[in-house]
């Protein structure tokens, strides 16, 4: 590393992946919805179209179901395609080309085949923009073999998981919050791939693990910030990568901490929480000084207005809530 | 070894003991039969005794600490150069504990320990009963940890969530215990049994004897002239203070008849009868006030009637002032009850659970008699038989009263 550094946004660090992805190989393009002349929903795509023009950055219909396989298609035929899908609500018309297709090919085809596509999509709620818009399905994908399934939280994770995803010879689905994208700060100039698996310790702690990913990333640093003004010191933990789960840094931070806390804005029925919880319960059983907390969005279709929204999913106060229940508190 | 010392069960109706005082100190040498602690029952305040030679070693539990039965009290360190002995007494311990000796997960050699502080360690887990004590609230590494410590989760109290006993709970405690005791604290009834836990605690064991026991009854009536005339002629020789009572007769002859009938000399436990090895007689004693208690007479079979008659005063007087030691509560292989001077004729006892049998004694009082040809004035007394079925049948029962009564025909020899 050289040192220097850059202001960017997490929008901006995401293009500047795509960017550095088509640069660096011929096969890799970007396909979805208004993803060209438009920018991009979110924006991420903006400018690219211009630059790489309509063969690499691909307008595509209304249909997820469409395009997506049609991905898939093009990396199965050697191409090494991003496939953009809006938000992770409108993937669920993709679940079968995701599920049936992209995952088991290579098992079907006892090997023979793979699929390097890479399928980008924004999730979570925030933005109000209603129930149809604002979910968190990530643990859906998280569930199925055959696909990896990444977070990518910080600017470091914005520029460098996509690269590595790309070599990855198997379906990688890599999820953006909504409300990441306009986050803002320093970045290495010379920011390149990192790993798309393996747990991050974002804030080192003694008192209680606070395990989470994506848009809670930084509510629960927040709320880690707020336990050491109480003499709390929360471990905060990014898993990052959302399958494979990284057993043994959770694991080591149960067994320093003996407390838990999991704080995901999915559903807490049948969550990433709920598994990652299993787990602690399976491995660490006898480290565990307290129930292992969870903070999870409400079970509720994510509603429109702002102060339900907000209530809705977690939020820092409920997170420093269930930290101080682990300690008794 | 370092050992535990277990609250002690002073009988099927005693669930839990509160820790009066430390009769002995760490460090101090203890030999066989030694009162270490004086615990609160509904019983009353009862002595409890070392099951073998050691040496005092670390109190578990606080003064006026309440834990159930089985519950660790103190530990016992071994006599120098000593092999080490096994306990008499069955730990009866807790499932809470017996779970936690397993491999810790991954990660956990990241786990600081602050060992160079720990107290030693209890090197024998106890075995698990899981159904011995209630389930305490303790955290899975709370547990763990109080495990490889030997430190017993009863004793604590819990800050955690819910109440729950936690990792700095046992710090807590650990760093209590290196700390001097509290002076031992009055006895809370002054030795004497609170009488409304005691009738509770009867209640629950009279209850539970005639839900689970059948019992079957048989009586018997025994001429007792010669009896009575010769403890006339002895008591006529004494002193008021060496005279025998007819109870003690009652005893020794009860205690000959059962070396012949070892169903009726024992205890149900887990569904099957164990035969006693040796006959103590639980002797049904009044408590002013109400209530009573039955301690053992050991070995009543093999003791004169004047070592009989100074064991029953001192249990009378102990009964009624405190101080029965716990071994004389749990001992009892069979109980005898009398109701002396009372006036009734019979009575039918029920039986004292785990035992499997109880004799009872009416007043000894002259009626007409058939000897002979002719009806005459003799003293008679009834003895009365109730057993467990499950153990034993009527004819054996019979046998038995029939056996007594020859007993006491020849009062010389008891």
């Amino acid at each position: 590393m050289s040192g220097e550094t850059i202001q960017i946004t997490y929008r901006e660090a995401v293009r500047a992946a795509i960017r550095e992805a088509l640069d660096r190989d011929p096969r890799v393009f970007l396909m979805g919805e208004d993803v060209g002349r438009y920018g991009g929903c979110y924006a991420v795509s903006q400018g690219l179209y211009d630059d790489y023009g309509p063969a690499r950055i691909r307008d595509t219909p209304l249909s997820e179901c469409g395009f997506t396989g049609a991905g898939i298609g093009a990396a199965l035929g050697g191409m090494w395609p991003i496939v953009e899908i809006m938000t992770v609500n409108f993937s669920l018309l993709a679940l079968d080309q995701i599920v049936n297709n992209a995952a088991t090919i290579r098992h079907m085809s006892g090997g023979q085949f793979h699929v390097p596509v890479v399928i980008r999509m924004a999730t979570g709620a925030g933005k109000q923009l209603a129930a149809q818009h604002s979910h968190s399905l990530e643990t859906w994908y998280a569930h199925v073999p055959g696909l990896k399934v990444a977070a990518p939280a910080t600017l470091e994770d914005a520029r460098g998981m996509l690269w590595t995803a790309l070599t990855d010879p198997d379906p990688v689905i890599l999820f953006e919050h909504v409300m990441l994208y306009n986050r803002a700060g320093t970045l290495a100039a010379d920011a390149s791939a990192v790993p798309i698996t393996g747990a991050a310790v974002r804030r080192a702690g003694t008192d209680v693990s606070l395990i989470t990913y994506g848009g809670c990333l930084f509510k629960t640093l927040e709320a880690a910030a707020q336990l050491a003004a109480a003499d709390i010191a929360a471990e905060v933990i990014d898993l990052r990568s959302l399958r494979p789960l990284d057993d043994a840094t959770l694991m080591a931070s149960v067994a320093k901490t003996h407390r838990a806390v999991i704080i995901d804005e999915g559903w807490r029925s049948g969550s990433l929480a709920a598994e990652v919880s299993a787990r602690i319960m399976e491995q660490a059983f006898w480290e565990l000084d307290a129930p292992v907390g969870r903070v999870c969005s409400a079970e509720v279709p994510i509603p429109y207005p702002k102060h339900l929204e907000d209530a809705a999913v977690p939020q820092v106060p409920a997170i420093v809530a269930a930290a101080k229940a682990t300690l008794g508190q | 070894m370092t050992e535990r010392f277990h609250m002690p069960s002073l009988g099927a109706d005693m669930e839990a003991g509160t820790l009066i005082e430390w009769t002995r100190q760490p460090g101090e040498r203890l030999a066989k039969g030694d009162t270490i602690a004086v615990i609160e029952t509904q019983k009353g305040a009862i002595e409890v005794e070392v099951f073998h030679d050691a040496i005092m070693g670390r109190p578990l539990i606080a003064i006026g600490d309440r834990v159930p039965v089985g519950a660790p009290m103190a530990e016992l360190e071994p006599l120098e150069g000593a092999a080490s002995p096994s306990p008499s007494a069955p730990p009866a311990a807790t499932g809470a504990q017996s779970a936690g000796g397993r491999a810790a997960p991954r990660g956990s050699a990241h786990r600081p320990e602050p060992a160079a502080a720990a107290p030693p360690r209890s090197a024998t887990p106890a075995a698990a009963s899981a159904a011995a004590r209630p389930r305490h609230r303790a955290s899975p590494a709370a547990r763990r940890l109080a495990q490889r410590r030997g430190l017993d989760l009863a004793a604590l109290t819990g800050s955690g969530p819910e109440g729950a006993i936690t990792l700095a709970d046992l710090e807590a405690a650990e760093a209590r215990a290196g700390q001097p005791q509290p002076a031992p604290a009055r006895r809370p009834s002054g030795g004497k049994a609170d009488l409304a836990a005691m009738r509770q605690a009867i209640a629950a064991a009279m209850s539970r004897s005639k839900r689970e026991i059948p019992h079957y009854y048989l009586a018997h009536d025994i001429d007792f002239t010669a009896a009575a005339a010769w403890l006339e002629r002895r008591n006529g020789e004494r002193s008021p203070g060496q005279r025998l009572l007819s109870g003690v007769l009652f005893i020794k002859a009860v205690a000959l008849t059962l070396q012949a009938f070892p169903e009726l000399n024992g205890f149900h436990r887990a569904g099957r009868f164990e035969p006693a090895d040796a006959i103590h007689v639980g002797c049904a004693i009044a408590i002013r006030g109400g209530g009573l208690v039955a301690p053992a007479i050991h070995d009543a079979d093999r003791q004169d009637l004047d070592a009989l008659m100074a064991r029953l005063r001192d249990l009378v007087a102990r009964v009624r002032s405190g101080g029965l030691k716990a071994s004389e509560l749990s001992d009892p292989t069979v109980t005898v009850s009398s109701l002396g001077e009372r006036g009734v004729d019979r009575l039918y006892g029920i039986i004292y659970p785990p035992q499997v049998a109880i004799v009872g004694f009416g007043t000894p009082r002259t009626r007409p008699w058939v000897v002979g040809d002719a009806v005459r004035p003799r003293t008679l007394v009834t003895a009365t038989l109730a057993a467990d079925h499950r153990h034993s049948d009527g004819h054996r029962g019979a046998l038995f009263l029939a056996g007594l009564a020859a007993h006491l025909q020849a009062p010389e020899a008891l």
